[in-house]
């Protein structure tokens, strides 16, 4: 029953910001893309930039809401490091206890990065936040096998690292829930 | 309901296919440089009546070379059949002259014939002519653009060559395919998560990219002609910076399957990875050297990014970058010689060009937020990605940095560019 609730409430917040996709291992394939024609192409321009601002989660006060982190968490880092400071310990905590919990549960854990620097070298400054978190989550008991750590390529995304949670019973692709339309 | 949503992307990817290309660039170029070579294109007879301007065009890509400064040759009626008085363009200052004309041919096509003239000595240079579809009147122009570069500066044009790039427009992301001064470009592919790291291979036929639609960084082959797509690397964790190696067989990448981003090769079809090298650092943004025998690539092993190199096949590093704190995204000339980088001075991300065999070191750009560069594959010109007012662009600019050309029009963000290899006539 609670999963289906939140199976509900994935599909609500896909529709409103579209940000899910499924996360499961895709096996090789062709795929169409577009073909490169040799027509010439038409003039025109695209829209201008839509930096996104960045809405944090308040973390203190979702961590109290119980044993169960409904939505996503936000461990923040400070520049040029990769150590989980101790005022995100909770949010350790707490998320390692849902996901002991129960051997079914899944989570990504995306690493970002600040608008600084090239962007390959930040996807992998995010790997080692994402990874750090792991880390944590292992060190509390949680299986690897339960947790995906990897790094988004967004700049203007700050220093974080975010939990979210998968659903592998939903048949066909898991989904993640992203609660933070905008960003 | 994730059948929904599945198919809602595969319908954004697919709406992309019908869409027109966004993007037409205009060349600016700014600079001067003291060895240039006057050269005066006349305008080619019968080019009013066809949709490009041929004379314009072939202009335009010997002064964004920077080896050539254009002499004023307008109300002139020449064509390739004529012997131009060459007393008249001397004195215009110009020591070289090309003409042509345009002509359209019955099937449709156009028939494009052109000579160079040494004015200098009176000499017939050559000609070519090329008999081309509409939409390959630009190709054309680019070709005698090729040939005139070639027969004065004795090195290959890489004007007929072509730029690959990543534009963003709100939240949709789009991997272009454009002709090497920025025209005529075509979209590859959309998709609402970001794409970086397009990367060409050696034959010019398809794109490696790293694309996050499914949310996380996969690896991916484009076939450029047939738009077939091959998933080369979606392993556990990050999968990113694709480089091809020189002979197009194998692909560079860094995964963090077996934890931190680390260097692996893998066929250029797809397979098992094999690991390059275990550090207990970052690895990452490989680039393979012309010979296939090395790889430059970025590690934190010391502490902070730096540029090293070690055998393809994996083996000891040795550090290429050793001023300032943070060296990344090399790439190396065709020819060998030069690795191009990005560093960080005082702040800001400057594009700096390395002399590989004595290790001297130029920045070449007064801007302060440079990205991604790319060889051109004669080893001239540099493209790299970078922010004037505010607004991404992407930009050539000589290895010296004397001479520099925006390719920007109006719209924003423009990124990471990859430079092509030369295309088989």
């Amino acid at each position: 029953m609670k999963h289906l609730l939140l199976v509900f409430c994935a599909a609500v917040l896909m529709a409103g910001c579209g940000s899910a996709v499924k996360l499961d291992s895709v096996p090789v394939e062709d795929k169409s893309g577009t073909t490169i024609s040799q027509d010439n192409a038409g003039g025109g321009q695209g829209s201008s930039v839509n930096k996104g601002g960045v809405t944090s989660v308040d973390v203190a006060k979702s961590a109290q809401q119980g044993a169960v982190p409904a939505g996503p968490r936000i461990i923040y880092f400070d520049f040029d490091s990769f150590v989980i400071k101790p005022e995100f310990q909770s949010v350790i905590e707490a998320h390692a206890r849902f996901i002991v919990a129960d051997k079914g549960r899944k989570v990504a854990i995306e690493g970002h990065t600040d608008e600084r620097g090239g962007r390959e070298y930040n996807l992998a400054l995010g790997q080692k936040r994402a990874e750090a978190v792991r880390r944590a989550l292992g060190l509390l008991g949680v299986v690897d096998s339960q947790v995906e750590a990897v790094s988004l390529a967004k700049k203007n995304q700050l220093r974080k690292v975010l939990m979210k949670m998968q659903w592998p019973r939903i048949a066909g692709p898991k989904l993640a829930i992203d609660s933070r339309c905008g960003n | 309901m994730s059948k929904t949503i599945t198919r809602f992307y595969f319908f954004l990817l697919i709406f992309s296919l019908g869409l027109p290309a966004l993007a037409q660039f205009r060349v600016d170029v700014s600079g001067i440089g003291l060895n240039q070579l006057p050269i005066a294109v006349a305008t080619f007879r019968g080019e009013g009546g066809a949709p490009q301007k041929i004379a314009s065009i072939v202009q335009a890509d010997l002064e964004r070379s920077g080896q050539f400064r254009g002499v004023d040759a307008t109300g002139v009626a020449l064509d390739e059949g004529s012997r131009p008085d060459v007393a008249v363009w001397r004195q215009k200052g110009a020591d070289s002259l090309a003409t042509g004309s345009v002509v359209r041919l019955a099937d449709g096509r156009y028939d494009v014939r052109f000579r160079l003239w040494d004015v200098v000595k009176g000499q017939d240079l050559g000609g070519q002519s090329y008999a081309v579809a509409q939409a390959d009147l630009r190709l054309a122009a680019h070709r005698i653009a090729d040939f005139i570069y070639e027969k004065l500066t004795g090195d290959k044009g890489a004007f007929s060559t072509r730029i690959a790039y990543v534009t963003k427009a709100g939240q949709r992301y789009q991997l272009w395919v454009a002709d090497a001064d920025g025209e005529n470009a075509q979209s590859a592919l959309a998709s609402p998560e970001p794409i970086i790291s397009p990367a060409w291979s050696p034959n010019g036929s398809q794109l490696a990219y790293v694309s996050f639609e499914s949310r996380k960084p996969v690896v991916y082959t484009h076939d450029v002609v047939s738009g077939k797509r091959r998933l080369i690397a979606n392993f556990r964790g990050s999968n990113s910076a694709p480089a091809w190696s020189p002979d197009g067989r194998t692909l560079a990448v860094t995964l963090s399957r077996d934890g931190g981003s680390q260097l692996y090769a893998i066929d250029a079809g797809g397979g098992e990875p094999r690991r390059l090298a275990q550090s207990s650092s970052i690895d990452t943004e490989p680039a393979y050297t012309p010979d296939g025998k090395s790889i430059y690539f970025v590690s934190d092993r010391g502490g902070a990014p730096q540029i090293y190199k070690m055998p393809s096949t994996g083996g000891n590093a040795e550090r290429v970058t050793f001023t300032g704190s943070y060296n990344i995204s090399p790439a190396i000339s065709a020819d060998g010689r030069w690795l191009a980088y990005i560093s960080r001075v005082n702040g800001a991300f400057k594009l700096h060009v390395m002399e590989l065999a004595s290790g001297t070191v130029n920045a070449v750009t007064d801007t302060s937020a440079d990205e991604s560069p790319s060889f051109a594959p004669n080893s001239r010109l540099i493209v790299y990605a970078t922010q004037q007012q505010g607004r991404e662009a992407l930009m050539t600019t000589t290895l010296d940095g004397k001479l520099k050309a925006r390719l920007a029009g109006q719209n924003g963000n423009i990124r990471e560019p990859d430079w092509g290899p030369f295309q088989k006539q």
